[in-house]
């Protein structure tokens, strides 16, 4: 299949390119930019005047359900989802069921990506067995099977010695962990943010030290291990100057950030609304400007979906006894534009938080339009809007916080691989 | 505004009672007028009213209590409302029955009312954007967040002793961040306007950024209770004093219980409340409970005739059309 985008306005910032260009497409790579190459002969052309051509976008953590939650969502409707958000790429926690951590799992996995053939999905390894926070998985023998870093997801570790060994052994197989911070005494079962609106309702609280202590444990272990560590959606300001002063001290950190918490704070939750119930929780106004401007100065470089689609039951009952996680794939693009929109990010910033910047934490070779590259591409129509509307999402999940919201930007076509795997109707 | 757009129908008039937050203080004061005429009904010899004739209330307690079910159950038969006391933690859902199942099953019996207590803040919350239109939801407590009929039990105590809330201190006293009682009680008086609320605890008893409810914090009991016209004791939980919260009882009682002594620094006239069940020796002194400026059984009695007047405002019903007030 050989692909022609011509008329479009190609954005690869890490790249360094921002201008009206031609893209071409063969067998699956990107052929040539700007200039057609030698007998080039398209199959297919799209015209993608007053569009912008963007590499396609790698999401840090999204569920896709499978295996062991399937009356969730599947590969099938969550990686569709994916593509119509101009989603190319997803890496997958390893909390599903049974966990990732054995190589029969990945191979799984592997086998649900090649058959729905229209996202790369990159599976974390369990960094201990059953995410028990005790015994350490097989890392080494499930980073040969594919995986490309390890992670405990959002199971505590509560034992600093097990945590010292899992990063020692993860830094000697060379593997990244990512590490969401949250001490799990200091949670307290707590389900949202400990400030006025928990006072209110009542609800058991989650203080912002639940996730700064955490992370200060990690920190030290990570300065005394020096095993890489990617820092996985933050939730506080103050989460974000101990990140910066780790990076400002040459500790191999990095750190993102789930697209709600740039959005919603803890006045979300007002009305019980467990379409926000989240982990990490919303938080203060305060938490969200620090979140923004951590991207602004370079300290958070990606922002992930923290995709969580569930059944509609999940979300029905009292507040504590809902599920966290909300069905946010499908909006991640629409979102951070109208962060830029407001003037909160760049463009170039936002573009790069989904692209380049999520591919080089994930260290694989996506998010840029550079040719000999896969070809994973997505064309946006900034000038069209989206309105959010929970029963007609794409997700199984129909659980998204945004209902209602009018956002700017709709993805026209998605490219995986040199197939168009998307098209808007 | 929790539970305020949805506890109010496009009248304005009561439709569910979910909390006291957000409700004004007129209709607060109208709740209190009506009680008053239903107090005196169980006094009289036939201890009845015919208001809700006919209707059918279920008690949804999916926590166990004792008391509050009984008031609720003898508020319902003194309107003649038929009442179903279900125990929902030992049945239904512990079979894996969601909660709105459990609802819709008890709106095809045709129920008119849930009155619902339930661990979990906010529960009552929920139900009441489950059910019918034509069913009315009274929150029996849920979690930590509201226990709306027992805060008014304590206004139309307060009242009846001090009619006046604008020239009241009043200081709560005891167990505030997983009191229920308390919150309800906090936006009640500030929306009745008294002069002062004191919450008085120690800092692991004191939700973070309660002062945003209107309140001012004391952790010295003492200084707390200085000047105060109604000193509103809660109940703790015996579980409190084996975690990280309180060293022990007795030290609890040293710094916090309520004695003769302490209720000196009082004004001379103070009362003082419990919701129950009292701890004697942990919260509160035998000789302050049973002693004059107690008024915790008043409280008790209080409570069926405030628990009448909602009932019959969120049936639509007025207590004055029904041979009530004599």
């Amino acid at each position: 299949m050989r692909i022609l985008i011509k008329n479009g306005r190609l954005l690869d910032p890490a790249n360094k390119l921002d201008g009206k260009q031609d893209l071409f497409i063969a067998d699956g790579k990107i052929v040539g930019i700007k200039k057609q190459p030698d007998g080039f002969e398209s199959d297919l052309q799209l015209d993608a005047k007053n569009k912008i051509v963007l590499p396609g976008l790698v999401d840090l953590c999204a569920r896709l359900r499978e295996p062991g939650y399937k009356y969730k969502a599947s590969f099938q409707t969550e990686c569709h989802a994916a593509n119509s958000s101009g989603i190319t790429s997803v890496c997958c926690p390893p909390d599903t069921k049974p966990v990732i951590d054995t190589t029969a799992v990945v191979e799984l996995i592997h086998h649900r990506t090649r058959e729905s053939n229209r996202t790369n999905v990159y599976p974390l390894a369990a960094l201990t067995l059953g995410l028990n926070g005790e015994q350490l998985s097989e890392m080494d023998t499930l980073r040969r099977a594919g995986c490309i870093g390890v992670s405990n997801a959002l199971a505590p570790i509560e034992n600093t010695e097990v945590l010292r060994r899992a990063f020692e052994y993860a830094h000697s197989c060379g593997l990244t962990v990512f590490f969401f911070a949250e001490d799990n005494s200091l949670k307290n079962n707590g389900v949202a943010h400990e400030g006025p609106v928990s006072t209110r309702l009542g609800l058991p609280a989650i203080p912002e030290t639940a996730e700064t202590v955490a992370l200060s444990r990690a920190l030290l272990l990570v300065e005394q291990t020096r095993v890489k560590a990617h820092f996985c959606r933050l939730s506080t300001a103050r989460g974000v100057s101990l990140i910066k002063a780790a990076q400002e001290q040459g500790l191999p950190v990095t750190a993102d950030v789930a697209i709600c918490n740039l959005h919603l704070t803890e006045m979300d939750v007002a009305d019980y609304n467990s379409d926000c119930h989240l982990q990490p929780p919303l938080r203060s106004e305060r938490d969200r400007n620090g979140l923004i401007e951590g991207i602004n100065s370079g300290v958070i470089t990606a922002v992930c979906s923290d995709h969580q689609p569930h059944d509609a039951d999940a979300k029905s009952a009292p507040f504590s006894l809902t599920e966290p996680g909300a069905s946010t794939i499908e909006h991640l693009l629409p979102l951070i534009l109208h962060l830029v929109n407001r003037k909160e990010l760049k463009l170039e910033q936002a573009i790069s938080a989904l692209t380049s910047n999520p591919a080089n934490i994930l260290n694989v070779t996506k998010g840029t339009l550079a040719i000999g590259n896969d070809a994973d591409v997505c064309i946006l129509d900034l000038d069209a809007s989206n309105n959010v509307d929970k029963r007609q999402l794409l997700s199984a999940g129909k659980n998204t916080p945004f209902n209602g919201w009018e956002l700017p930007g709709q993805v026209t076509h998605t490219i995986y691989n040199g197939s168009l795997v998307f098209k808007q109707d | 505004m929790t539970g305020n757009t949805i506890q109010l129908d496009k009248n304005g008039n009561l439709k569910h009672f979910l909390t006291t937050e957000g409700l004004s203080q007129s209709l607060l004061q109208k709740i209190l007028d009506h009680a008053e005429s239903f107090a005196s009904v169980g006094e009289r010899a036939v201890k009845k009213v015919p208001l809700l004739r006919g209707k059918t209330i279920a008690n949804l307690f999916f926590e166990p209590s004792t008391r509050t079910r009984t008031t609720f159950e003898l508020a319902a038969k003194r309107l003649s409302a038929d009442i179903l006391n279900l125990n929902i933690a030992t049945s239904a859902t512990s079979k894996g029955e969601t909660l709105s199942d459990t609802l819709h099953t008890l709106e095809a019996m045709h129920c008119d009312m849930f009155v619902v207590r339930h661990a979990n803040s906010g529960a009552a919350h929920y139900i009441a954007t489950q059910v019918a239109p034509h069913i009315s939801v009274i929150n029996a407590g849920d979690g930590r967040h509201a226990h709306p009929t027992q805060a008014m039990l304590d206004m139309f105590t307060i009242r009846r002793h001090k009619p006046d809330f604008s020239k009241l201190r009043v200081a709560i006293v005891g167990d505030i961040l997983h009191s229920r009682v308390a919150r309800s009680e906090i936006h009640a008086l500030n929306t009745l306007g008294v002069l002062e609320t004191r919450i008085i605890a120690p800092h692991t008893l004191i939700p973070k950024d309660v002062e945003n409810l209107g309140v001012q914090v004391y952790h010295d009991m003492d200084q707390g209770l200085d000047g105060v016209d109604v000193v509103m004791m809660l109940r703790l939980q015996k579980e409190r004093m084996t975690g990280a919260l309180l060293p022990s009882e007795y030290e609890y009682f040293q710094r916090y219980g309520l004695t003769s002594k302490r209720l000196e620094k009082a004004n001379p006239d103070a009362i003082v409340m419990h919701p129950g069940p009292i701890n004697r020796g942990v919260e509160i002194d035998s000789d302050v409970a049973d002693g004059e400026r107690s008024v915790i059984l008043q409280q008790v009695s209080h409570g069926i005739a405030v628990r009448m007047a909602v009932m019959a405002m969120t049936m639509g019903r007025n207590p004055e059309n029904a041979g009530a007030t004599e």
